[in-house]
């Protein structure tokens, strides 16, 4: 009897996971502002990656032999292009839902990721290292920002790289990304980010710094309403991603 | 029993669906693509019609490598007028003409015959890998997690990441897809047919505008002409089936006989012309190409180059998305080809449906007004510039193959 409960709650929860998978993976829905920032910053880090270790864009699967964490990878929406491309992908989320909506999406679209319900603090404990770590739209929802990204930046290899993106703290965000986004756009829900807790791009460096890494790029992102569509810019004061290598 | 797979399925093998699978090939080859047409092998050989290639069309054909192949039995057009007049009219006025050239050595056009266009598509696709199947029907598809299963010919099946519809005009994969259009009847038909003449056309090429519909000449080489005859849908009708001593005397009036004694080759056939606008291009991995997603009036002749320029936008669409290692038949991917292509679309429906109800008629003051502007345009170079280019479809934001560049 209890063996026939367990299961049927089992089915059910795998029910709710399958729709909110949908959810997180339908363009149209409540993570369009995502869909749309993905080509922006998938470009950018391909770019990059290639250029670093001296790949050939061209070829179908050049991350082929890299080892990648996304952490903080919420459905996935980076770690299946990054698998795509050929790389070994770890995708890193505290949230268990968020790892089961993972999971299931991966199956769906027949790639091998390595999902884990878990923190980047525990990942670095168990020594884990990485030649990439994504560390996309994280660092402005975490609690410690040093302790955060000393975390992150212990696992990047020597010779490895990692990208930080996140928001500015300056007036400019607070009228776009938050006043702009979550309560005249609604793209996100109100509270999804709070001022005090955005992070300046000469925090990032100094954290990156006191971990032993070297920024090498800073690059803004920005909104063109118009076409609708995210660009790499010059202009940080809003949207930025943070590159950094350890030598 | 799972279907076997490829990446990218293609339904429809016409020169819109066969320059689709050689723009995704030469730039991605490692993408699987399989063409599917309904047509026994062969059949494509019968076509007799010719077609416009603009400017832009015939530089994505060098950029895919079928242009140099072509080119030898492509009649270039070097000059165009145009003309508003009555069918009995003696002489008729012209009030435009276009010198043909968008820059020194480049026609804006080329007529070209179907079967070449298609034959030099084939055989590239052929060179790249492109699979064809042929003589199999596409009977349905469903849609799976991260697939599509096409079920086609006697009871095969295979499963794809997209599909792309490139079926024509009365696509049925778009009812399939339950994509709903916009439909407008213009009661007019179109006669296509090739004539064979005395004297050389010297490459021009006349569109009259007679009161119901225009009447378009179109060199083909040697000294033949393709004609574009549009009447009344009844008329068309009674026209193609008269014997050929009626028929050549309807024509003889058009025509004329400056370029000396005419024979008409081979068949005649009317079309019936209407205006199809899919309200979406896409669908989870499906999207229509060509006049799957639009069939216009042939008054501007740009039919063919909307087509192109669908197959070029749709194939920067996946390679880009490919290359990002994003899904390629996702809404996600798929949005950006919409976007890109239905406005223009829409614009060039517009545009050809507003020039057939402006000169299809032989209404005094509507004449004026259009004679008006007619003249208006042949002397402002600079907004006959802008027409030209317009014309052969060459604009800032067109995909890269059109612009003469790889992807």
């Amino acid at each position: 009897m209890a063996q026939a409960e367990r299961s049927t709650i089992d089915a059910a929860e795998v029910e709710r996971f399958s729709r909110m998978a949908a959810e997180w993976w339908n363009p149209q829905g409540k993570f369009r502002p995502l869909h749309k920032f993905n080509p922006t910053r998938l470009a950018y880090i391909k770019e990059k990656v290639c250029a670093h270790y001296n790949l050939d864009p061209n070829n179908p699967q050049p991350f082929k032999g890299l080892r990648f964490l996304d952490i903080g990878c919420g459905g996935g929406l980076l770690c299946e292009p990054m698998a795509r491309l050929g790389a070994t992908v770890v995708g890193a989320d505290a949230g268990e839902t968020n790892i089961e909506v993972a999971k299931i999406h991966a199956a769906q679209s027949g790639l091998d990721i390595d999902y884990r319900a878990t923190t980047a603090e525990a990942l670095a404990e168990a020594s884990e290292k990485f030649d990439v770590v994504l560390n996309m739209e994280v660092v402005e929802h975490v609690a410690d920002v040093d302790l955060y990204m000393s975390a992150c930046s212990q696992m990047v290899k020597p010779g490895g790289m990692t990208f930080v993106a996140t928001i500015n703290r300056t007036l400019k965000a607070l009228g776009l990304a938050i006043f702009g986004a979550e309560y005249v756009l609604r793209w996100l829900p109100r509270g999804t980010h709070q001022y005090e807790k955005l992070v300046r791009p000469e925090e990032l460096e100094t954290a990156l710094g006191a971990a032993g890494l070297t920024v090498t790029e800073k690059v803004g992102v920005t909104y063109n309403p118009f076409a609708d569509s995210w660009n790499r810019s010059t202009d940080t004061d809003v949207n930025y991603m943070v590159l950094a290598v350890r030598s | 029993m799972n279907a076997p797979r490829t990446d990218i399925i293609i339904a429809g093998a016409g020169y819109v669906g066969m320059a689709t699978a050689v723009a995704l090939k030469s730039s991605a080859p490692h993408l699987g693509v399989t063409v599917i047409d309904a047509a026994p092998a062969g059949v494509w050989r019968n076509d007799t019609r010719a077609s416009a290639i603009a400017a832009a069309a015939s530089r994505m054909l060098d950029q895919l490598g079928c242009w140099q192949s072509i080119l030898p039995d492509a009649q270039p057009i070097n000059e165009m007028i145009v003309t508003d007049s009555r069918t009995s009219d003696p002489v008729r006025p012209v009030f435009l003409t276009f010198d043909g050239e968008i820059e020194p050595g480049e026609p804006f056009a080329h007529m070209v015959e179907n079967r070449l266009m298609n034959a030099s598509l084939r055989e590239k696709a052929d060179k790249l890998g492109v699979v064809f199947i042929e003589g199999a029907p596409v009977h349905g598809f469903d849609q799976g997690d991260n697939s599509l299963t096409v079920r086609y010919g006697d009871d095969k099946s295979l499963q794809a990441r997209l599909l792309i519809a490139a079926d024509g005009v009365k696509s049925r994969l778009r009812d399939m897809a339950g994509i709903k259009t916009v439909n407008w009847e213009y009661g007019q038909s179109g006669i296509v047919c090739t004539v064979a003449h005395e004297r050389p056309h010297n490459g021009r090429a006349e569109e009259h505008f007679l009161p119901a519909g225009p009447f378009a000449v179109l060199p083909l080489k040697g000294n033949r002409s393709s004609l574009v005859w549009t009447e009344r849908t009844a008329d068309a009708e009674r026209l193609i089936k008269e014997d050929d001593f009626v028929f050549d005397a309807e024509l003889e009036q058009r025509f004329g006989l400056k370029l000396g004694e005419l024979r008409v080759e081979g068949v005649r056939k009317a079309f019936p012309l209407s205006l199809t606008l899919a309200r979406d291009f896409i669908k989870p991995r499906f999207a229509l190409v060509g006049d799957a997603a639009h069939g216009i009036h042939p008054i501007a002749g740009q039919g063919l180059n909307l087509g192109f320029k669908d197959a070029a936008a749709i194939a920067e669409t996946i390679v880009d998305a490919d290359r990002l290692g994003l899904d390629i038949g996702s809404i996600a991917v798929l949005e950006r080809y919409q976007t890109w292509r239905r406005f223009d679309t829409v614009q060039m429906g517009v545009t050809t449906d507003v020039l057939n109800r402006l000169f299809s008629n032989d209404n005094v003051p509507v004449r004026a007004l259009r004679d008006f502007g007619l003249g208006l345009v042949e002397r402002m170079p600079r907004l006959k510039g802008f027409f030209i280019r317009q014309a052969a479809g060459l604009s800032p934001t067109a995909p890269k193959l059109l612009q003469g560049q790889s992807i």
